[in-house]
């Protein structure tokens, strides 16, 4: 394996007899091996990529829920998560006992791909003013006009406004946590800031159940 | 026709390169390595495009496939304030020895009747063991009590932590020393699951809760 001195020290002619050479190589193959097992040791049990966390802020839990009107609704949108599907609509909720002045409220589905018919494209038009806003930002941090801190504080100013879209999202009981990560991961790309994850109403259960069926 | 003669010499190659490599390797990965710790179930995370770095004092709630609930806590001198609260509420005894190894623990997933035998095993038959998961249902919500009482046990040492600082002339920032919830979700969990632990914590008005999500690459726009 490793080297081995073939020639030592001999072959001088001149009669003294000098000590041999002991050869300065030394068989390295243990410690190849050992090299090679730590490194497959640590190959095998070292993740790399550090877990990472996404926030979400709840609503604070209202004790009483009676007198608790739900706000008129004006720029938003409702996504209702099931099973790996998702559907929305915008606006207020009418149910079929009391249509409003476009009927009841349809679903209509979504997917959670980029492309034509996908979620990003819709929050992308639906959040156009707050995109459009934090592109001008980001033009002016760029061109050092303003500062980190300020351009943080109007970001979020701007995404609190009134024209910016407001999302609530409802889960059925199908619905695994991966769509729900998958959903709020979209918003924040679509740079939402006021997101709440609220309870689904028994009627808008059947709907949804009525949809899913006519797939 | 006279044979071609090879010169005889040794098979052997200079090994030096490849151990130079070799070690440069094992170096790197040494340094660039965290560990996977023995956490008691295994999780998929899903994934996000966030890239908020896991903060260091965590109160951390692991929800698996079937929804069973696990509960870590980091700072283990909370851990242990934290434990005799517990069982001074639930009237269950822990010596010493358990006290001690409770500062160490990774996460659990038992109810406070079966965690001093559950301490006692060595840490491997930890993972083997088949925990029923911290109970939640509203007759008996451990879980309640115990995110209550590691958020008090957590906020009392981040303030003597806050203290030391200030002494040190540091400026330091209160936030940072108090615990951040975080929720450990399987993908494939029902979102149902999930949501009654959320709704423990909002029981308990701890409404900022934080995903433990895997890195993706975000969109380029």
């Amino acid at each position: 394996m490793a080297e081995i001195a073939e020639s030592g020290g001999g072959g001088h002619g001149k009669g003294k007899k000098r000590a041999k050479k002991g050869s300065t190589r030394v068989d390295m193959t243990p410690m190849v091996d050992l090299a090679f097992l730590l490194l497959t040791f640590f190959v095998l049990t070292s993740t790399f990529s550090k877990p990472k966390v996404m926030s979400l802020v709840y609503p604070a839990k209202v004790e009483d829920q009676t007198d608790v009107d739900s706000p008129e609704i004006n720029n938003a949108i409702t996504f209702l998560l099931s099973e790996d599907k998702v559907f929305y609509y915008a606006g207020q909720y009418y149910p079929k006992s009391s249509p409003g002045p476009k009927g009841p409220t349809e679903l209509k589905e979504v997917n959670f791909g980029p492309g034509e018919d996908g979620i990003r494209q819709l929050l992308a038009e639906g959040n156009k003013s707050v995109l459009m806003g934090k592109k001008e930002l980001q033009k002016k941090l760029d061109n050092k006009q303003i500062q980190d801190s300020v351009y943080v504080n109007m970001l979020t100013d701007l995404k609190k406004k009134k024209e910016a879209l407001k999302v609530l999202i409802k889960t059925d009981d199908k619905a695994t946590c991966k769509n729900f990560i998958d959903l709020i991961d979209e918003l924040k790309i679509a740079e939402i800031g006021v997101v709440a994850p609220v309870e689904i109403m028994a009627s808008e259960l059947d709907l949804l159940k009525e949809k899913l069926k006519n797939k | 026709m006279p044979k071609i003669k090879m010169p005889k010499s040794s098979p052997s190659i200079d090994m030096t390169p490849m151990v130079d490599l070799a070690f440069l390797l094992v170096t790197f990965f040494m340094l660039a390595a965290s560990f996977r710790s023995s956490e008691p179930v295994q999780v998929e995370i899903p994934t996000s495009v966030s890239d908020k770095i896991i903060p260091s004092n965590v109160i951390m709630v692991t929800v698996d496939k079937g929804g069973r609930v696990f509960f870590n806590m980091t700072n283990s001198e909370a851990r242990k304030e934290l434990l005799t609260n517990m069982s001074g509420k639930y009237k269950v005894g822990f010596n010493g020895k358990q006290m001690e190894e409770f500062g160490f623990m990774e996460s659990f997933g038992c109810s406070m009747k079966e965690l001093p035998g559950y301490i006692d095993l060595s840490s491997e038959e930890r993972g083997r063991a088949r925990t029923m998961g911290i109970p939640y249902d509203s007759t008996n919500n451990e879980l309640k009590d115990w995110i209550y009482y590691g958020n008090v046990a957590a906020l009392n040492t981040g303030k003597t932590l806050f203290e030391e600082a200030k002494l040190k002339g540091d400026s330091p920032n209160a936030n940072d020393f108090k615990p951040k919830f975080i929720l450990r979700v399987d993908g494939k969990t029902l979102y149902v699951h999930a949501q009654n632990v959320i709704d423990v914590f909002r029981d308990l008005n701890l409404n900022n809760l934080n995903f433990v999500t895997s890195m993706e690459m975000p969109p380029k726009n």
